[in-house]
């Protein structure tokens, strides 16, 4: 009986080890690239170390526990058990409940200092300020500023300078979605109504990818988005590109492509800033071939994708709100020209 | 057995609610085709018998509340309001200018009309006008009650299309087939 | 009149009378229990029999029903999560079957399955001969099916909720779930609340006032305790969800704004409704279960269990703590964090009582007579996997910490080892441990060890890999997710635990099965155990006990003397029992308990009318309302004696006139 209890138990020692294999992605709370995350991680290997230890000697107790084998026949019941022994279960009981309450109010005091530096930089105006607002399936990103040409509005890819605390002004224009870089911070939601705020910082470049943590539909599954960390003067020359109009078409195919957009279905759901297309139902395509990802980190931004997405977004990501379109070739070719210079 | 019986009676009481709840994500081949609507209430002999045509989304709840979402993000309150009308006719009322049937309703959608009514064509895919034109209906009521849109989030001029009393349409011109 | 003699109790006399006499007397009586509390015939007595036992048994199997469709939703999300961008679901039927699988377990399986164990075991332990209220038990059981059925019809027929198994607003409301997908759900939820509700009166009513003299509150079994703290607490909270989810139906069905924030309402709200009745729900599950730990681990280890007090005080605590605990589920809501931190601190306070209970059962297992039967393996399992539920319980219950790990598969992970390693291992083991009790067959052993090694093993590959999956970043409620991720490993483990663990849940269906035919006969006390339903017969007769006993501690039949006293003078040819007080349980009256009837049929009917045509039109309220009216006035005017219905013979036998307190009689 025990040697199998010792069976089982070393099994879930290997499925342990396989948690500690994989510490690395950029997807992963437990690989931290700012002072939040960090925070939060340090705060779970703290409870992760003490809680396991507290599991294994309570196991350790109860195996224990098991170990005496009295013979079969022997069946009287125990009503008073040696009162020695009862006294000393009862202080072992009694000491083993002052350790947990002891434990916890570490945990109680380690957690709120965690918390405390959430919220602390929360007021800070020298960082950025960018307004995030929550679509049925996808992210609107709005940069703010208090000169107002600086102001644009992109979507499902954000940018933030290496070091700088950037806060998130949080709303939402449908249903509840919620907000998560792993990497960088907690999740905070977003809920129509009501304007939730939460402050992050990179300390490392690099690519951090976030995903809607609260269900909100069909399409909660590929609600994702990009953080992209970068030095400063990379972070001012991508903000000053998203600033400027789009590019204007240049070649017959592009021009061509310009046409089909504003002659068919596209004009009534994307703005493109410069053109006559200004709606904002669905992403800001100013400047969509900036963008690593399409459809909300769905699928790499290469020419197959997006035709892929234009033809039939429906098999990519079923319900989402994009419709299908059965251009013909050379209309695509030239649409995809068209936005392939959107940069 | 109890159970057996209870599960006739409330399959019953389903019924229709297959088709009530189907969401169609792939375009379906359109239910309808433009046509020019009669102008004139002159005919020899009788005039010809209408062959309305079924919008399969008058069906479907996920349609009629799509064809909700659509109105208000394509701009068809800047002219129509809430079914008021003010730039445009009213939409929720009995009156018909150019026929209450779906196909009209299509036709009115993609070809426009004289007056300020713009061409949708080839910007609004037929699967979303056909979701459109079940919506419009069932802003007279003409959708079975369990179909129809039920409140919006935002702030309500109106009944909700689901507590609307069905209005027997009118035409107010000649007769649309 | 019957009035005067209720009130004066039961007289204890010397005089002798021979053995002979005694068992013929003896067996007179017992034919004439038989007769009284028989099982009425036929269709229609099965639909009309009120005995506690026979609802208690219909609950468990419905619920196992739902639990077993549960599990089956739940492999056919395994089977869509096994592989990176899977086709096997579209995200529509996905998102259904997320909801299904949520709502039957929490709302059609573990609540009422262990109301259930309540109310078949309540009544034999505390020695009473039914429950409180017999026909609104009935009433209860048939509000129930009802909306198990109305969910299930649903579901079948494309129309099952999509919109998660608490459903918040606005994607639940009328703007964003059209059809009736979630009425479905929100008039499912007053279907089982109102039979929690139920079972919660009846077990408060039969606890308090129908105990054996003798039972003490002191001298109550921890399974009584459990069960009558978790009704206390369903009367508290389901009132919660009541008003959640009928504003939710009213919002969808005659355009009130309770959530609509444009109008004045909040999203929030429906938030703090549902948790406030959420959190203590998931205690609701889990404290029965603890009242399951306490009998099976006196059992076998043959010894009184360590710190009895302590244990009932840590129950209590436990469910006041419970109410105090929901806002941890909001925690990324713009709650202000000073407010958060206070449930942080309740909710890592409710650890303490559960820590309480750990140490005190360690400390009973310690040294004591082991006997490692199936129901022991199983409340085993339990300790492995319910502490390192609650462990992690503790790290969600940190606000910051919370941030990172809320709402992805570290929470599916947490909720899972303590639902199941809290409540389904416990179940498990009372299945084992009082099947012999409901039927009269042992349960195989052996099949019952690998039903439980299939299951533990099968339970820990499916949950163990979501807590690294959870902070790796993979949220909950996704229909796939894409292979760049890196999640396609330990979800592919996920995915084949759970068809271990689905193996093991087989495993008991047929151990079960097969045992109804050719089990090894149980006999009354197969596990020479300590309460008071091991006294009668397995399975008891439908009367209980032939005399109540008279109870001499906690643990009766370990502490009964040779020449125990028991109950005499309650009538033979009328259902009755004894009503004693809620403390010491004097006795003080004797009370006529209501028989079988057609009525809680008919009203379950009308309710069941009120609420699903209510999902089409609010006129359903108001017909409902006078068809329930007038099957309750019916209900309550009729004869509540089943004996004096039209054409039975009510010729009053003669009562016995043996003198109380003398001899035992053979069989109790």
């Amino acid at each position: 009986m025990i040697k199998l209890t010792t069976t089982s138990r070393r099994i879930l020692q290997c499925l342990l080890a396989l948690c500690f294999s994989s510490c690395s992605g950029i997807q992963n709370s437990i690989n931290p690239a700012g002072p939040q995350a960090d925070s939060l991680s340090r705060l779970w290997w703290l409870m992760f170390i003490v809680c396991s230890i507290v599991f294994v000697l309570v196991m350790v107790a109860l195996l224990l526990a098991l170990r005496k084998r009295t013979p079969h026949s022997d069946v009287t019941p125990v009503l008073e058990p040696p009162a020695d022994q009862e006294r000393r279960k009862r202080n072992v009981v009694i000491s083993a409940v002052t350790i947990t309450v002891i434990i916890l109010f570490v945990f109680l005091i380690a957690s709120f200092s965690a918390g405390r530096s959430m919220t602390a930089e929360l007021a800070n105006k020298n960082g950025l300020s960018i307004e995030l607002n929550g679509h049925q399936w996808w992210w609107e990103v709005k940069y703010q500023d208090v000169d107002a040409s600086n102001i644009f509005t992109t979507a499902n890819e954000i940018h933030i300078p290496v070091g700088v605390p950037v806060t998130f002004s949080l709303r939402a224009a449908d249903v509840i979605h919620s907000f998560w870089v792993p990497n960088l911070s907690g999740k905070k939601d977003l809920i129509p109504g009501k304007i939730n705020t939460i402050w992050l910082q990179a300390d490392k470049p690099g690519v951090y990818r976030g995903q809607c943590a609260e269900y909100c539909g069909l399409q909660h599954a590929k609600m994702a988005l990009w953080v992209v960390a970068e030095p400063q003067e990379q972070f001012n020359a991508w903000r000053q590109n998203q600033t400027q109009t789009s590019m204007p078409p240049l070649s017959d195919s592009q021009k061509r492509g310009q046409q089909v957009f504003l002659s068919s279905t596209c004009v009534m759901c994307h703005a493109v800033n410069g053109t006559p297309a200004g709606s904002n139902i669905g992403p800001n395509l100013t400047h969509v071939a900036s963008r690593n990802m399409i459809g909300a980190a769905t699928m790499t931004n290469t020419r197959e994708h997006l035709a892929q997405w234009i033809r039939d977004s429906q098999s990519v990501k079923p319900g989402n709100r994009m419709p299908q379109h059965n251009f013909n070739e050379a209309d695509l070719q030239s649409l995809l020209d068209y936005l392939q210079n959107l940069k | 057995m109890f159970s057996r019986l209870l599960l006739c009676a409330l399959l019953c009481l389903f019924v229709g609610s297959c088709k009530r709840e189907q969401r169609q994500f792939s375009q379906p081949p359109s239910a309808f085709k433009s046509y020019d609507v009669t102008m004139s209430d002159i005919h020899p002999g009788t005039p010809g018998t209408q062959q309305p045509t079924q919008n399969p989304s008058d069906q479907r709840a996920f349609d009629a509340n799509e064809g909700k979402r659509l109105f208000t993000q394509y701009n068809c309150s800047g002219c129509h309001f809430n079914g008021g009308g003010g730039i445009g006719p009213p939409l929720m009322d009995a009156i018909w200018i150019y026929g209450d049937q779906p196909e009209n309703i299509y036709s009115t959608i993609v070809e426009g009309r004289p007056n300020g009514m713009p061409s949708f064509r080839q910007k609004i895919p037929d699967s979303q006008v056909q979701q459109l034109v079940a919506y419009v209906r069932s802003m007279s009521g003409q959708l079975r009650k369990d179909v129809m849109p039920s409140r919006n989030d935002t702030m309500n001029a109106r009944r909700s299309e689901q507590r609307t009393e069905r209005k027997t349409p009118q035409q107010s011109t000649a007769p649309p087939y | 009149m019957s009035d005067e003699r209720a009130k004066q109790p039961p007289e204890i006399s010397t005089s002798t009378i021979s053995d002979e006499e005694l068992a013929e007397v003896m067996e007179r009586e017992k034919g004439e229990l038989e007769r009284t509390w028989a099982r009425p015939r036929g269709l229609h007595g099965w639909l009309i029999d009120t005995d506690h036992k026979a609802i208690a048994l219909r609950y468990i199997v419905t619920a196992f029903v739902f639990f077993v469709l549960g599990g089956i939703e739940a492999a056919l999300m395994r089977i869509q999560l096994a592989r990176p961008e899977n086709h096997f679901l579209s995200p529509d039927k996905y998102n259904q079957i997320f909801t299904v699988h949520g709502t039957t377990m929490m709302f059609l399986f573990a609540v009422p399955i262990m109301t259930a164990f309540g109310i078949y075991f309540l009544p034999l332990m505390i020695g009473a001969r039914d429950v409180a209220f017999p026909r609104l038990n009935l009433y209860g059981y048939y509000v129930y099916l009802i909306g198990g059925i109305l969910l299930y019809a649903g579901f079948l027929l494309n129309t099952g909720p999509d919109a998660g198994w608490f459903a918040y607003v606005p994607l639940s409301g009328p703007a964003y779930s059209p059809g009736k997908r979630v009425d479905i759900w929100a008039q499912m939820i007053t279907f089982t609340e109102i039979s929690a509700l139920v079972g919660a009166v009846i077990v408060i009513g039969t606890t308090f006032k129908m105990r054996a003299p003798g039972m003490t509150l002191n001298r109550l079994p921890l399974f009584v305790w459990a069960q009558l703290v978790t009704a206390f607490m369903v009367i508290f909270a389901m009132p919660a969800v009541m008003l959640a989810s009928s504003f939710l139906a009213s919002d969808r069905l005659i355009d009130t704004h309770f959530f609509n924030p444009a109008e004045g309402g909040d999203a929030i709200l429906y938030q703090h409704l549902f948790w406030f009745f959420g959190h203590p729900e998931v205690y609701i599950i889990f404290i029965p279960a603890l009242g399951f730990i306490s009998p099976i681990i006196i059992t076998f280890t043959r010894r009184k269990i360590f710190g009895h007090l302590a244990l009932v005080l840590s129950l209590i605590s436990t469910g006041f703590i419970g109410f105090g605990l929901w806002v941890h589920h909001m925690f990324a809501t713009p709650i202000p964090q000073m407010g958060q931190s206070f449930f942080t601190g309740a909710s890592m306070m409710i650890a303490i009582p559960s820590g309480v209970q750990i140490f005190c059962w360690i400390a009973t297992l310690w040294g004591g007579k082991l006997n490692f039967k199936t129901p022991l393996l199983f409340v085993l399992g339990f300790f492995a996997i319910f502490i390192l539920g609650g462990l992690t319980g503790v790290m969600l219950a940190s606000v910051p910490l919370d941030l990172q790990i809320h709402d992805t598969f570290f929470v599916v992970a947490h909720l899972h080892y303590v639902l199941i390693g809290g409540s389904v291992f416990p179940l498990f083991g009372a299945f084992y441990y009082w099947f012999p009790k409901w039927t009269g067959r042992m349960l195989s052993e052996w099949a019952g060890r690998l039903n439980f090694w299939l299951m533990f093993i099968g339970f820990n590959l499916v949950f163990f890999p979501m807590h690294q999956l959870g902070l790796h970043g993979m949220p909950r409620r996704v229909y796939t997710y894409l292979p760049e991720t890196g999640w396609g490993m330990l979800n592919l483990i996920a995915s084949i635990g759970a068809f271990i663990l689905a193996a093991g849940v087989l495993v008991f269906i047929v151990n079960a099965v097969w045992a109804l035919r050719v089990g090894a006969v149980a006999g009354d006390d197969p596990w020479a155990a300590e309460s008071l339903e091991w006294a009668v017969s397995s399975p008891p007769p439908h009367y209980n006990f032939h005399n109540i006993p008279v109870v001499h501690g906690r643990y009766p039949l370990w502490q009964a003397p040779e020449d125990a006293p028991v109950v005499r003078g309650l009538s033979t040819t009328k259902r009755e029992t004894l009503v004693t007080s809620v403390l010491d349980a004097q006795p003080e009256l004797r009370f006529e308990i209501p028989g079988p009837s057609i009525w809680p049929l008919m009203v379950a009917l009308a309710t069941g009318v009120t609420f699903i045509v209510g999902i089409f039109t609010p006129w359903a309220f108001l017909v409902g309302a006078i068809l329930a009216g007038g099957a309750l006035t019916a209900w309550f005017f009729g004869d509540p004696n089943y004996e004096n219905r039209p054409g039975h013979d009510t010729e009053e036998k003669s009562e016995t006139v043996v003198p109380p307190g003398e001899l035992q009689p053979k069989e109790v």
